[in-house]
């Protein structure tokens, strides 16, 4: 116990005598933390500050197109800038000066009319209600389209939220036509509309209520426990780094020597870097209840989960520092460790669902995503932040941490006995 | 005493044995100087047996004790100063000595109370809240001596530890050196510094190729070379005018 305590104090003594390491630790994640919550704020809110500038090139003038830009201005997402050449457009598209241009085909408003009139008498016709229908159902009116071009370095999931609201929108103005036709036809032009063209199914999301109130996930909620735990993780860097300096700079040949085993030295590096993990959650916490509010960002209610969280970020750094001194048992250089351990974390950041949630990577992956370390890390995270479960819940993923925890210890200590044997 | 019997090491890759069937035996209270030029084997000699590298093959024991049966009782009775500064730069003397004594069990006031007679003697005692990586060289290679004695160990290996320093550093370490070894310590060193070697020790044996060519009493060795006035002359005459650089 005097030669853990010991190691731990020196440890603390090396990292404290480390300033500009210290500054690392503590300031970039917490600038990680708020750089990300700024980039991801507005995904998270129904409306959007930020008006995307797009390019609308209107070759129809007429009620259709009217019509669009109406429902594109009131969508409020985006600045709607009109060309008048198809060519002008794409060609600032393609350069990447826009990301979207939209172009409205000459005589959409008619030929939709048509058809939906051709459709509509069609209808008409087979209860007996239109008695000559012949010459406009001969009439093949072509298919319309509306042209999108892309900046190419747009990101899919932008492209197809875009797709998805055009079709969406252009599908309702079609509804509208064919409501309005119906309503002509039967000698309604001028009353009252007779169709309701409202969405008669809607939905709504039911969101988890505490104290009977609903629980509103927001950006700093979603960013807080994920970036959080990528920070902890990114703790494997300069531990197995300090690990490494340690075996070449000539005093580990001296412990070697002592009567001292490697699980000691391991465990005075154990309890300094998991107080630095904890420092740095707590760091992080208070940039989500203080800071962000202060800088127009949504905080995080933490209200009567603080003991979870903190079993929660003490596991995951146990995680993450049994991966740290494994990594730094085994390194030989700082250039190995270092490059390695920041790339590991990347990845298994990935894996864990810190940038895309797990539900939508492929099969494969998100079977590989159930041993990253990271991924339990961030479920127990999300299950206490988001779900309000019990520590009953938790157990599951804490206990998964621990065993990763415990057995690159027990692979650390294996290799570096083999390795120095005599 | 330690007792080496046949004792071998080959490296992997390397074309031939750094140390090759080596018999010798240092008993109790000597200063035993291992001599020989670059590459001789004298470092592989000592880090078998400190424990730091595995021998090919042969054996060996110190005070009838092996590593592979009682590691930590003998690692309990060596110490060892290695040739490079096994120091936290950043940490100062005490709490260098401090950390490296504990691993040895010694705690306490005991432990504060050896750190600071042995700062007292080398001459670091108003250094001793100084940080290493201010030191110079001879300060550094006292704090390197100082961490592999505060436990007095029964048997000491030092590689080259007066290697770098300036003539009062050395004379300092030398008399400390002389005085553990008049209290019991049995001392096995490493040295290019022939003429120090004379005077220091009570036997040495010369190493070159891994192999010990000659072995026994300082004076008794050079009376026993033909026109041998000092151990250097002893030396060359062994082990040969040529270069010996090695990569």
């Amino acid at each position: 116990m005097h030669k853990l305590w010991a190691s731990t104090y020196k440890e603390m003594l090396l990292l404290i005598r480390d300033l500009g390491g210290i500054a690392i630790l503590f300031i970039m994640p917490i600038l990680l933390l708020i750089v990300i919550t700024l980039v991801q704020d507005s995904t998270f809110k129904t409306i959007s500050d930020v008006k995307i500038p797009i390019l609308l090139v209107d070759n129809d003038k007429g009620e259709i197109s009217k019509n669009i830009i109406e429902n594109l201005s009131e969508s409020n997402s985006f600045e709607i800038l009109q060309k008048s050449s198809e060519e002008e457009a794409k060609e600032a598209v393609f350069s990447g000066k826009y990301q979207l241009a939209i172009v409205i085909p000459k005589n959409l408003s008619a030929s939709l009319q048509k058809k939906v009139d051709q459709n509509v008498e069609g209808i008409l016709s087979k209860f007996g209600l239109e008695e000559d229908t012949l010459a406009i159902a001969k009439e093949v009116i072509p298919q319309k389209e509306v042209r999108l071009y892309f900046d190419p370095a747009t990101q899919t999931s932008f492209k197809s939220s875009v797709k998805n609201g055009i079709d969406k929108m252009i599908s309702k103005i079609e509804t509208q036509r064919i409501y309005k036709a119906f309503q002509t036809e039967l000698g309604e032009e001028d009353a009252e509309p007779i169709f309701d063209t409202e969405n008669f199914i809607a939905f709504k999301e039911i969101l988890p209520t505490k104290n009977n109130e609903e629980i509103i996930p927001n950006s700093a909620q979603h960013n807080v426990p994920a970036w959080t735990l990528f920070a902890i993780f990114f703790i494997i860097v300069p531990l197995s780094i300090n690990l490494v300096k340690e075996k070449n700079q000539g005093t580990f040949v001296r412990l070697r020597t002592q009567p001292v085993n490697y699980a000691t030295v391991l465990g005075g590096k154990t309890i300094v870097y998991l107080c630095v993990c904890l420092i740095q959650f707590t760091l992080m916490l208070l940039v989500g209840i203080y800071l962000f509010p202060a800088m127009g960002l949504p905080g995080i209610d933490i209200s009567g989960k603080l003991p979870m969280l903190y079993i929660v970020a003490l596991f995951s750094g146990l995680a993450a520092i049994g991966l740290g001194l494994l990594l730094g048992t085994i390194a030989r250089t700082q250039e190995q460790a270092a490059p390695f351990g920041s790339t590991l974390v990347v990845i298994l950041a990935a894996l864990g669902g810190v940038w895309v949630p797990v539900f939508v990577m492929p099969k494969l992956m998100q079977l590989i995503s159930k041993i990253s370390p990271m991924n339990w890390g961030l479920e127990a995270f999300y299950d206490v932040f988001l779900r309000n479960v019990g520590f009953s819940k938790i157990l599951p993923e804490i206990s998964l941490l621990l065993l990763f925890f415990l057995i690159t210890i027990i692979i650390a200590i294996i290799y570096n006995r083999r390795k120095n044997a005599v | 005493m330690i007792q080496i019997n046949q004792l071998s090491k080959k490296y992997k890759d390397a074309e031939d044995f750094s140390v090759k069937d080596l018999d010798l035996k240092v008993q109790d209270g000597e200063i035993y100087g291992l001599l020989g030029p670059n590459g001789a084997g004298k470092t592989t000699l000592i880090s078998m047996l400190t424990s730091l590298l595995k021998p090919t093959s042969g054996s060996f024991t110190i005070n009838g004790l092996n590593f592979k049966e009682n590691k930590n009782q003998l690692k309990q009775l060596i110490g060892i100063v290695p040739q490079e500064y096994a120091l936290y730069p950043t940490l100062t003397a005490f709490e260098n000595l401090q950390y490296f004594g504990s691993m040895y069990g010694i705690k306490g006031d005991a432990l504060k109370k050896s750190i600071n007679e042995h700062l007292e003697v080398m001459g670091l005692s108003k250094f001793a809240h100084k940080k290493t990586d201010t030191f110079s060289g001879g300060m550094k290679r006292r704090v390197n001596l100082i961490a592999g004695i505060l436990h007095q160990p029964k048997v000491l290996f030092l590689d080259e530890p007066t290697v770098g320093v300036d003539v009062q550093s050395k004379n300092v370490i030398i008399d400390h050196l002389k005085l553990l070894n008049e209290k019991g310590t049995t001392i096995v060193y490493t040295s290019h510094h022939l003429n120090e070697a004379e005077f220091f020790c009570t036997h040495v044996a010369i190493i070159d190729r891994g192999e010990i060519i000659v072995k026994g009493v300082p004076s008794q060795l050079i009376k026993n070379q033909p026109g041998a006035n000092n151990l250097e002359d002893v030396f060359l005459a062994q082990t040969g005018k040529a270069l010996r650089d090695y990569a």
